[in-house]
């Protein structure tokens, strides 16, 4: 238990550096009711995701290379698992897409749509939720970030 | 349909080619197989790779299925002793009587023992079977000169294998020059040379007088007609071949004064219901013939014959090119001048031993030739001497070094010029193949044509020609990597070398298009990790990864990791296994024995990963890369240390190849393996590059697999010591991540290769691209620079971020990767199984919800 004690430790200084930044940028996601700040925009690797717990949901947060936000499911219809934001970003002809690390379908950025299939093993849609994104400058960071 | 009986004698080469003829053509023939040895047909031409390791099943010609499959009644070890053609019957040796409509002789020959005192003590062999070969290699054990009488290719081919295994070797020939009748003096003066240096004794001009024998009856030297003795406890006798027509002679079938069944150009017999074929058969021209190709011919012509094909066998080309003792050695057309008026072209240079005769007409067509030392230009000269066109070039173009002008690689062939002498095919064929048939690949013209599928020395050539006509047929083969670059991974590997870039937006912008995917995105991280750009994780390179590079485990189906630390050739100390036990045990992780020898932990969940690793960094471990397209595992056997058997210490050799490769990063997962004797038990065979001991050193084993297309490894060098075996590895490695295909493996990759095998070690052991020291120094860096992926991660808080379970809840664990028990450890649950759900704690025992 000691090492992941001092592994929070770590994380935690990590963004008190980031204090010295006066003005910062917030990410938020609407969860139904209302926005919900989850992370900051340092956060967030440009090309790569990061998943969000929202209530008892999962979402998966994505920065593309050119700082645009996108947010999915973060379940795989297919594999059931939570992954979707350890997926692979980039374009398949003009359309942005997440790859599934798992079994490597793609779905677009923009829509949440399945680029390979209609449905999933299960019989349900292939097809994953988009939830509202938005940044907004921030003064007072880290309220309410760290836990939802 | 009635069906007639069709009785084959003999089931060699040419025995399997005759009936794969027959039923690749409707017919009507209920067909029996009388085969004198044990085993069905087998390539006798490979025979000496048995010593290296091939086994006799793939020598093997005859798919188990095949006799099945074509209703073949092939009775092994049951060779017919009597034909009586009046009744048509045929007796086996059994006492079995078998009627046939029409009976086919492939009896093919007997090696030849020179009728000498002693011929046949204890202690003397031939070289002819896989029986044989038994016999000298238990024999071989327990001698320690042995004699090769005969300095034909056979007798070299013997003499070659006892060198291999340990002998001192003689080789007593009675013609003044070794492989008399291939090549000439010069010819052969190069070759002594060359295979002195390999310290083999050669005696020339020197007749075999008597073998000398101990008391028991065992050998123990041979007199020489020159008046020297040689002191000998093993003599192979491989003094030239007969043709095996005593079945034909006690029948009343016409054989030739020298031997042979006589036979028509149709492989007719003097009785029209019989056929000879092969060696055993006097060809229409008055000759018999020793060498495959041309009794395959026979085997075609005689299976047309009775199927309706028409066909004749008026004669054969007898070029041939080999490697013997690792010189190259080929003659072609006619070698010896016997052409009235022919003229010589000669280039000798014995400095590097290099030996090349050109027979040319005074109107200047070409009519043959002898190639020792560099036969490269074989592929291209034989061809145009059988094709008998004019020469396109000044003969001395085709033999001089490309360096001194020589033109011999940029030769352009006729369409009539013969590409694949096993299977008669010339370019026109090969052509048409690509521009009729549709063919794309030269696996695809190997299948429509043949060409390429006997001793496959053509495939360099035919890969020029197939590559040509594809261009101009404008058949764009789709080569790029994805949609976003249009260069294949070799090209890319290249152009990231030669400009120095080290980022995936550069070469986006500079070579590509679009965002990149996830083909291109983890193929580029990959070239810039082969080519030593720091950390995996760190800057843009951290958003090229896949997951399980990213995250530096193995992802599950339910979401969670798997976790495998190196252990170097599979060794561990009673500590290192306790600790691994006891990390799994607290994390509460299932543990397996991997295929690799080593431990895999499975069930961690992404923010488990930095703990579980902090343990096994602060015990020592490293990260086994088994996330990563790089070295896995260097398996071995226990080897010399411990083994009864071992003659090297394979396990220390493996943790030394281990240590040096990890961490790696090429085209696809690596895998080793090293064997401590000839045994095999680490399956160093199975593997991207596999080491085997043996008495003298190690010999090395290339582009094997197992999985999905499984292949053996070809043997690249034998014998090698320690550093020269590491150098030839280091090359090998480093050529293949610069020059193979994305995913692709090294077994693929060598098939492809143009050039194959023979390509592959003039570079790595020739250094025929002079590439060499660049491959080395590559090597060399990477070496120097490996560090710790995952001590590395540790140290650095900035790379540690990325290991939580949720951005906005690092603490919490993901609550729907869940495990339930079995047989004692866990697994993963399944969607039915909510009702009794573990979560595999962060730092407890697998615990109920």
């Amino acid at each position: 238990m000691t090492e992941l004690l001092a592994l929070e430790t770590v994380a935690l200084e990590s963004v008190a550096v980031d204090r010295d930044t006066p003005v910062r940028t917030a990410v938020e996601l609407h969860d139904g009711e209302s926005w919900v700040q989850v992370c900051e925009l340092d956060d967030l690797l440009p090309g790569r995701g990061v998943a969000v717990l929202l209530g008892a949901e999962q979402v998966a947060l994505f920065r593309d290379p050119a700082d645009g936000l996108h947010a999915l499911d973060n379940r795989d219809p297919f594999s059931g698992a939570q992954v979707l934001s350890r997926g692979l970003i980039g374009n398949r002809g003009a359309v942005q897409v997440v790859v599934s690390p798992m079994l490597k379908q793609a779905f677009a950025l923009e829509t949440g749509d399945c680029l390979d299939e209609d449905t999933a093993p299960d019989g349900s849609s292939a097809n994953l939720r988009r939830w509202p994104v938005r940044s907004r400058p921030s003064h007072a960071p880290g309220d309410g970030v760290r836990e939802p | 349909m009635t069906l007639k009986d069709l009785v084959l004698v003999g089931h060699g080469m040419v025995g399997q080619r005759f009936l794969e003829a027959l039923f690749e053509r409707p017919h009507d023939w209920r067909v029996t197989v009388l085969a004198e040895e044990p085993r069905p047909a087998y390539d006798r031409v490979h025979l000496t790779s048995w010593f290296s390791g091939t086994t006799a099943e793939e020598l093997s010609l005859c798919p188990p299925a095949f006799a099945e499959e074509n209703g073949i009644d092939l009775r092994l070890g049951d060779p017919a002793v009597a034909v009586d053609r009046e009744a048509g019957t045929v007796t086996t040796r059994s006492g079995a009587v078998l009627r046939y409509d029409t009976l086919v002789l492939a009896t093919g020959s007997y090696p030849f023992v020179p009728p000498v005192p002693g011929h046949d003590a204890r202690g003397c062999h031939v070289y002819r079977t896989i029986e044989d070969l038994e016999a000298i290699r238990a024999d071989a054990a327990r001698a320690r000169v042995g004699a090769v009488v005969g300095g034909g290719l056979l007798g070299l081919e013997a003499a070659g294998a006892l060198r291999a295994m340990g002998l001192e070797t003689h080789v007593v020939e009675f013609a003044p020059r070794l492989m008399a009748i291939q090549v000439d003096d010069g010819g052969g003066k190069v070759l002594r040379n060359a295979i002195e240096e390999l310290g083999v004794v050669v005696h020339t001009g020197a007749g075999t007088q008597s073998i000398e024998t101990h008391e028991d009856g065992a050998v123990r030297g041979m007199a020489l007609s020159d008046g020297s003795s040689v002191e000998a406890d093993l003599v192979v006798f491989s003094a030239g071949v007969r043709p095996r027509d005593q079945l034909a002679r006690e029948c009343g079938l016409s054989v030739g004064e020298r031997g042979g069944i006589v036979v028509d150009e149709q492989c007719r017999t003097s009785d029209p219901q019989v056929f000879a074929i092969g060696e055993c058969a006097l060809a229409a021209d008055g000759r018999v013939y020793g060498l495959v190709a041309p009794g395959y011919a026979m085997a075609e012509v005689a299976a047309g014959e009775l199927t309706g094909a028409a066909g004749s066998f008026t004669g054969a080309d007898t070029s041939t090119k080999l490697k013997l003792l690792g010189v190259d050695v080929a003659s072609f057309g006619d070698a010896h001048g016997t052409t009235p008026g022919s003229l010589d072209v000669l280039y000798s240079d014995s400095r590097s031993g290099v030996y090349k005769k050109l027979v040319v007409h005074p109107d200047g067509r070409l009519l043959g030739g002898v190639l020792v030392g560099d036969a490269e230009s074989f592929a291209t000269l034989r061809p145009l001497a059988v094709g008998g066109a004019p020469l396109p070039v000044p003969a001395e173009q085709l033999i001089l070094p490309a360096s001194e002008g020589g033109a011999a690689s940029k030769l352009e062939l006729p369409d009539e010029a013969v590409v694949c002498s096993c299977h008669n095919v010339t370019k026109g064929a090969i052509r048409s193949a690509v521009a009729e048939d549709g063919c794309t690949s030269i696996p695809e013209v190997k299948k429509c044509t043949k060409a390429g599928t006997g001793c496959g020395s053509c495939l360099k050539l035919m890969g020029g020609i197939v590559a040509k006509e594809l261009e101009a047929a404008g058949v764009e083969v789709a080569r790029g990597l994805c949609e976003h670059f249009a260069h294949t991974r070799s090209e890319l590997y290249e152009i990231v070398r030669v400009k120095g870039i080290t980022s995936f937006a550069r070469l986006r912008d500079e070579h590509g298009t679009g965002l990149g995917c996830e083909i291109c995105k983890p193929a580029v991280a990959s070239i810039l990790a082969s080519l030593g750009n720091g950390h995996i994780l760190d800057g843009e390179q951290a958003a090229l990864q896949d997951t399980n590079d990213h995250h530096l485990a193995n992802l599950q189906r339910n979401g969670s990791y798997s976790v495998v630390p190196r252990v170097p050739g599979g060794e561990i100390t009673p500590e290192g296994l306790i600790t691994i036990g006891e990390i799994a045990r607290d994390f509460g992780l299932y543990t397996k024995i991997t295929g690799g020898q080593r431990i895999d932990l499975f069930g961690a969940r992404v923010d488990q990963l930095p703990a579980v690793w902090a343990r096994l960094v602060d015990a020592g471990f490293e990260s086994g890369h088994a996330y990563g397209k790089a070295l896995r595992t260097v398996k071995s056997c226990v080897g010399e240390t411990w083994c009864r058997y071992g003659v090297q210490d394979s396990v220390g050799l493996a943790i030394e190849l281990e240590l040096r490769y990890r961490g790696l990063r090429a085209p696809h997962k690596l895998k080793s393996a090293v064997s401590g004797c000839a045994r095999e038990c680490a399956e160093a065979q199975s593997k991207d590059f596999g080491v085997i001991a043996t008495a003298e050193g190690w010999n090395l084993y290339v582009g094997g697999n197992g999985g999905m297309t499984p292949r053996h490894a070809d043997l690249l060098a034998k014998d090698l010591d320690r550093d020269t075996l590491i150098r030839t590895i280091d090359r090998f490695l480093m050529f293949y991540i610069r020059t193979a295909d994305r995913l692709e493996r090294t077994a693929p990759w060598l098939d492809r290769l143009e050039g194959g095998l023979d390509h592959l070690r003039a570079v790595v052991l020739e250094d025929s691209l002079g590439i060499a020291d660049e491959l080395d120094q590559m090597m060399a860096r990477h070496v120097e620079t490996y560090q710790d992926e995952w001590a590395a991660v540790l140290a650095d808080p900035q790379r540690l971020r990325r290991f939580v379970s949720f951005v906005n809840a690092p603490g919490t664990p993901d609550p729907t990767v869940r495990f339930v028990p079995e047989r004692d450890q866990i697994r993963p649950a399944r969607p039915d199984e909510d009702g009794h759900v573990l979560i595999g704690g962060a730092s407890l025992e697998v615990r109920t919800r």
